[in-house]
């Protein structure tokens, strides 16, 4: 008996990729920036009591007492950020909370809801509508305010707590 | 309307080309003036209004650079950038502010009696060594003080005030303790300020100009300016 002539074997379907499904994003407050990538971050669940030193742009957005300084980078304070610090920096963006001195050989720049209580020494000042500022402004010529980096005084009050902050220094220097 | 309360805008010649200065948000343009009355809405409201005072503040300390200017208005890019232009140190406190942050918990005024209050107030806001300073600009903070914290505080600000510098002051002229609008102090250029809508809130008491006289009676002299609006501006020699 004849056989049917078969059926052509189904050709399977070629696989497709299904993309994934987007992964839903956090709702981003508009004008809160976060860290940028590629740059030194410290989060906002971190606490430091001493030092830091950063050769690179940093986005700081922990509690911090202490000094930080960034002697030739931009030094972002993110809208979380708690600071009872000594400041020295190219360049200071202010977002959250500072109580201390801030010296930027450049410019700060004081955005909406940022707190800030110390003296300023800069080469230039923005102030948002919004943003709280207390103490005197000194505005110096570029290169006036360079000063060795053992000028910056640490700030003696102890304001902030929480529990086992890292004590000590802290360098984001690629050498170290 | 008053010819002192004119709106500013892009087509202003002596002005336009300056706002750029200020956010789209706030600039003068979009303000609608009537008077010192506030219409509302969110636009924020600015007005521009001539000062006799503030010239002659300025007049008088504009001739050495590296002076010390306490600006009670709070922190803002036109003043600080207008002052500092002058060569000047700016030290910026928003003593309205302080003052509902230290007595706005019940009766604000009831509150400005209470000495440890009025100690604690003055040591957080106005902190100063003596003769610190070669200028104030005070504003119209003082009419929100109550009797008791009101000596405290021109007493302090005489304290901290050199010998023969100024405070500059502003007093509204209602007869009446109606509430009054509160503005933040923006500073165009020598001559011209920018008020901007804060909130609006009752003066503590209403000041003629003997009551002004008697409230700086520490002071070598006391200057008044005419102004044909509600709001009168006083110069004070310390």
């Amino acid at each position: 008996m004849p056989r049917p002539p078969s059926a052509p074997a189904p050709q399977a379907e070629p696989v497709r990729e299904v993309p994934p499904a987007p992964a839903p994003t956090p709702p981003v407050k508009p004008g809160v920036p976060e860290a940028p990538r590629g740059v030194a971050a410290i989060g906002k669940s971190v606490i430091i009591k001493g030092q830091i030193l950063s050769r690179e742009d940093l986005y700081l957005d922990g509690e911090m007492e202490g000094t930080v300084e960034v002697p030739d980078h931009r030094l972002t304070i993110g809208p979380h950020a708690k600071l009872v610090a000594s400041i020295r920096a190219r360049e200071v963006v202010v977002l959250g909370a500072v109580n201390g001195n801030v010296e930027a050989s450049e410019k700060i720049d004081l955005r909406k809801d940022a707190k800030l209580v110390g003296d300023i020494k800069t080469g230039g000042i923005i102030i948002e509508d919004g943003a709280y500022f207390k103490g005197s402004i000194d505005i110096v010529k570029v290169g006036e305010s360079a000063r060795p980096a053992a000028a910056v005084r640490p700030v003696q009050q102890s304001a902030l707590s929480g529990p086992s902050p890292l004590v000590g220094t802290m360098s984001t220097d690629p050498k170290y | 309307m008053n010819d002192r309360w004119k709106p500013l805008t892009r087509a202003d010649p002596s002005g336009g080309s300056r706002l750029a200065q200020y956010p789209p948000s706030q600039r003068p343009a979009q303000a609608s003036v009537r008077g010192l009355e506030h219409k509302g809405g969110n636009d924020p409201t600015i007005y521009t209004r001539h000062s006799n005072g503030l010239e002659q503040f300025f007049g008088q300390i504009q001739t050495e650079p590296g002076l010390r200017i306490l600006d009670l208005s709070g922190a803002s890019q036109a003043n600080i950038a207008f002052i500092t232009s002058l060569g000047h140190k700016l030290y910026s406190e928003d003593l309205l502010q302080s003052l509902d942050l230290a007595f706005g918990d019940g009766d604000f005024y009831a509150n400005q009696a209470a000495p440890a209050r009025i100690e604690a107030f003055l040591e957080q806001s106005l902190n100063f060594p003596e003769d610190h300073f070669d200028g104030v600009l005070a504003w119209d903070v003082i009419e929100y003080l109550a009797p008791a914290l009101l000596k405290a505080t021109v007493d302090r600000l005489s304290r901290i005030l050199k010998p023969r510098s100024y405070l500059l002051a502003m007093f509204h002229a209602e007869e009446r303790a109606d509430p009054v609008p509160e503005y933040y102090y923006r500073i165009f250029d020598s001559s011209t300020l920018l008020l901007s809508f804060r909130q609006v809130r009752r003066p503590a008491q209403f000041f003629n100009n003997r009551a002004v006289e008697k409230l700086f009676q520490s002071f070598e002299s006391v200057k008044f300016f005419l102004t044909r609006d509600a709001l009168r501006e006083v110069i004070a020699k310390r």
